[in-house]
């Protein structure tokens, strides 16, 4: 009895603060306008309190709203300006340390040295399941590099008027880019009869990136409107609310550096080095956290704790992604996304012409391609329920130098690892991209393909994968058996985007049932999904048990009854 | 000796049981819809309602464990063998062969034997269970950062399952129970009105008709 009470009170008493994270958290109640002049924030913290004035650089200030500078006005941007570069030095006589800055961003350098496995990742190394390399086919592909005229290995990295500010800042909507190298004719033809650029009014039209800005390229990789990503589409230029919360236009309304925070020109979140658990919330009042975190505005206690689901669902927080319940499905708001990718059906022609079919019309009624013969075919899907993983954030590529086992297919392009026991690991969201493509069937590695180029042996235009494997390898120095092949591969990409509205949020019982949303999530103990099946049939059976035992004592009664009043 | 209307369940006696019933059938309820026996519950307004009804459970359980230790009354659960075989048998035999029930309540005594075995193992047996499984359960928020806590957890749900299984199987044997007198109305009754025959002692009559007589009739 003395137990019971004990336990009695010491389980109420700790009832009241069992929610993990405790009273300190702010969980974010109203979420604030976007800070949209973050990158002017200054870079250093607080001085420490000491017994003398210390002067330890500037001091911190809070984020900048509104604009000082209308660039119309600037003499430097008058014009008129000849060339992209010219554009370029014109902002850089102003912005005096932009241009170095930005040549440390991936955006600019395309490369991306991972710390942990010190493999060299970036564009400008990694082969993907899509369009396969950009490594040679920069004359097409480097139209998303921020930079003017990378055609070749010989491009300067050090130049920084070439790098092209206004595709990233421009207001107008009337600036585009073309290929910096011609291509075979069959598909130069794509670029060709467009406007010219008015310079002038796009240098004086300049605005902090907006989500179409960073649209342009984010929302097209692979070849086509979200593609590459599902969680990345044209639908996010205006979406409504119920496609994003965060940047649903007429709401919140963020712009991409809400949460992808910039400092000297370099900006937070990366594919390839993800903070799967962010343990540092908030930070301090005032306190800058450059991440791209849910937890760096809404906290590591996200729910209010008002309710006893609430309460639960900061319980999760530490091991389930915030993306995992707010993000119910991807590639959602009409526009699909290619799950599958089959190269080894290109090179298909009609009367010795390339040619396309499209065969799938998305929710906002576009047609979509499912084949063309420069790549293939494509399988298109629509609001996809993620595969979902425990993830610890680190990827490990297949890069062009990676030996694989031929038996084991698909080929993961990025594996990941994480588990119920890494404190850094948390259940996430992935869209899963299958794809055929070519390899080196001889050595075991992925290759690189010359698509693109007014030459001999490019596939875009020739359709003979042999040459375009040869040659993008060769170009390189590369070992290449001479036996290309095509190989099962998988991608993963953390789904991150198109965050739901809370009222739209997955319900505990879409995991919690059999089968569920995890069904295939090892490591945990999930009331619903899990349960000793045999507890269960030794309990049902001692159930019935008791129940055939009273029924079976009632009946005798009633007999022994009925026979004593007829008697 | 005597037999007479006496009260021997008090309000908060009847208000405990009658609580206490509301709350555990919730509980198995919910605990069942919880664990995937049926989806007649949401799981979020399942577990919420176990929760609260939990919470609620343990605070009547506080003021039930301090009312039996203040008032005395702990004593109506101490196991006692005088008697008891005689309401196995009868439970086993003589019900069928018509005869009556072989125990008399009597004013200090208000459980026959077997009745009074069957109370304190729900209190020192499955109740505990219940609630040494229930309780790291509940909490477990506070240790699940703690390594194998997810093996834990699934020990403590079986413990959980186990214990809910066999209060289920208490209950029915409870209520089966209740129509073996002369009818299960007759049965509940002392627990809606708190008053019962009781074989008094001539001290014990004369007591309650003197100091107590609102607690006999």
């Amino acid at each position: 009895m003395k137990r019971k009470i004990m336990l009695l009170i010491a389980g109420l008493g700790l009832a009241l603060w069992a929610a993990p994270g405790g009273s300190a958290e702010h969980p974010l109640e109203d979420l604030p306008a976007p800070p949209g002049t973050a990158e002017h924030a200054p870079p250093q913290p607080p001085p420490p309190p000491a017994s003398g004035p210390q002067v330890s650089g500037p001091q911190v200030s809070g984020p900048l709203r509104g604009r000082t500078t209308d660039h119309a006005k600037l003499e430097a941007l008058k014009g008129p300006f000849a060339s992209g570069p010219e554009v370029t030095k014109a902002c850089l006589s102003c912005h005096t340390e932009t241009g170095h800055q930005f040549m440390k961003n991936v955006h600019w350098t395309w490369e991306f040295k991972d710390p942990v496995t010190g493999q060299m990742l970036g564009k400008r190394h990694l082969i993907n399941n899509f369009c396969t390399n950009s490594r040679g086919n920069e004359g097409m592909c480097a139209q998303c590099h921020a930079g003017y005229g990378w055609k070749d290995e010989t491009f300067d990295f050090t130049n920084q008027d070439n790098i092209d500010c206004v595709v990233c800042h421009d207001g107008t909507g009337t600036y585009y880019r073309t290929p910096a190298t011609q291509g075979n004719a069959a598909c130069s033809v794509m670029f060709e009869g467009k406007k010219p650029i008015d310079l002038t009014a796009v240098a004086q039209g300049v605005v902090l990136p907006q989500r179409q800005n960073c649209g342009t390229c984010h929302f097209f990789g692979g070849g086509g409107d979200n593609v590459k990503h599902g969680d990345l589409s044209s639908a996010l230029t205006a979406p409504s609310r119920d496609l994003d919360v965060h940047m649903a236009a007429d709401g919140a309304n963020f712009a991409c550096t809400a949460c992808h925070v910039t400092r000297d020109h370099v900006w937070a979140g990366s594919r390839y080095q993800l903070v799967a658990r962010d343990q540092e919330g908030q930070g301090k009042p005032g306190e800058r956290r450059d991440v791209a975190t849910c937890e760096s505005c809404h906290g590591t206690a996200p729910h209010p704790n008002d309710s006893v689901a609430h309460i639960k669902l900061n319980g999760h927080v530490d091991k389930i992604a915030c993306q995992t319940c707010h993000i119910p499905a991807f590639a959602r708001g009409g526009v699909a996304t290619v799950v599958d990718w089959d190269w080894r059906t290109a090179g298909k022609l009609k009367d010795g012409e390339g040619y396309h079919e499209s065969n799938y019309t998305q929710g906002n009624g576009q047609h979509r391609y499912t084949y063309k013969s420069i790549k293939g075919n494509f399988t298109f899907a629509e609001d996809l329920v993620p595969l979902y993983a425990w993830f610890d954030g680190q990827m490990r590529y297949t890069t062009i130098d990676t030996k694989f086992d031929v038996n084991q297919q698909p080929v993961p392009i990025n594996a990941f690892t994480g588990s119920r026991d890494d404190p850094k690991s948390r259940i996430w969201p992935f869209k899963v991209m299958h794809t055929w493509q070519p390899f080196d069937k001889g050595n075991g590695t992925l290759v690189y393909t010359h698509l693109w180029g007014d030459d001999q042996d490019a596939y875009w235009g020739n359709y003979d994968m042999a040459k375009a494997v040869e040659r993008g390898m060769k170009d390189f120095g590369l070992p290449y058996s001479g036996d290309f092949g095509y190989v099962e591969t998988a991608s993963f990409w953390p789904i991150t985007h198109m965050v739901a509205p809370k009222e739209d949020a997955l319900a505990c019982a879409d995991c919690h049932t059999e089968p569920g949303r995890l069904a295939s999530v090892q490591g945990v103990y999930m009331p619903g999904r899990d349960a000793d099946r045999r507890v269960d049939l030794i309990g049902l059976l001692a159930l019935a048990a008791v129940l055939g035992g009273v029924l079976g004592h009632g009946l005798i009664r009633t007999m022994r009854r009925n026979r004593g009043t007829h008697s | 000796m005597s037999t007479r209307q006496v009260l021997i369940f008090s309000h908060f006696e009847r208000f405990w049981h009658w609580t206490q019933m509301v709350l555990i059938v919730t509980l198995l309820a919910t605990g069942f819809g919880v664990h995937g026996f049926h989806s007649l519950i949401d799981f979020e307004e399942a577990v919420t309602l176990h929760t609260i009804a939990a919470l609620a459970l343990g605070v009547l359980w506080i003021l039930a464990t301090f009312w039996l230790l203040t008032t005395g009354t702990w004593r109506h659960f101490v196991p006692s063998a005088k008697g008891l075989w005689q309401v196995a048998r009868f439970y086993a035999w003589g019900i069928f062969q018509g005869e009556g029930h072989p125990y008399r309540k009597a004013y200090w005594r208000k459980h026959n034997p077997l009745q009074a075995l069957a109370y304190l193992g729900l209190k020192l047996v499955l109740f505990p269970a219940i609630w040494i499984s229930g309780i790291p359960y509940l909490l477990y928020g506070l240790w699940q950062h703690l390594p194998q806590a997810s093996e834990w957890l699934s020990w403590v749900a079986l413990v959980h399952t186990a214990a809910a299984f066999a209060i289920a199987a208490f209950i029915v044997a409870h209520i089966y129970l209740l129509t073996t007198g002369h009818s299960f109305v007759e049965h509940v009754k002392p627990m809606i009105t708190g008053f019962d025959e009781v074989d008094l002692s001539p001290e014990e009559e004369a007591y309650l008709v003197k100091d107590q007589p609102r607690h006999i009739r």
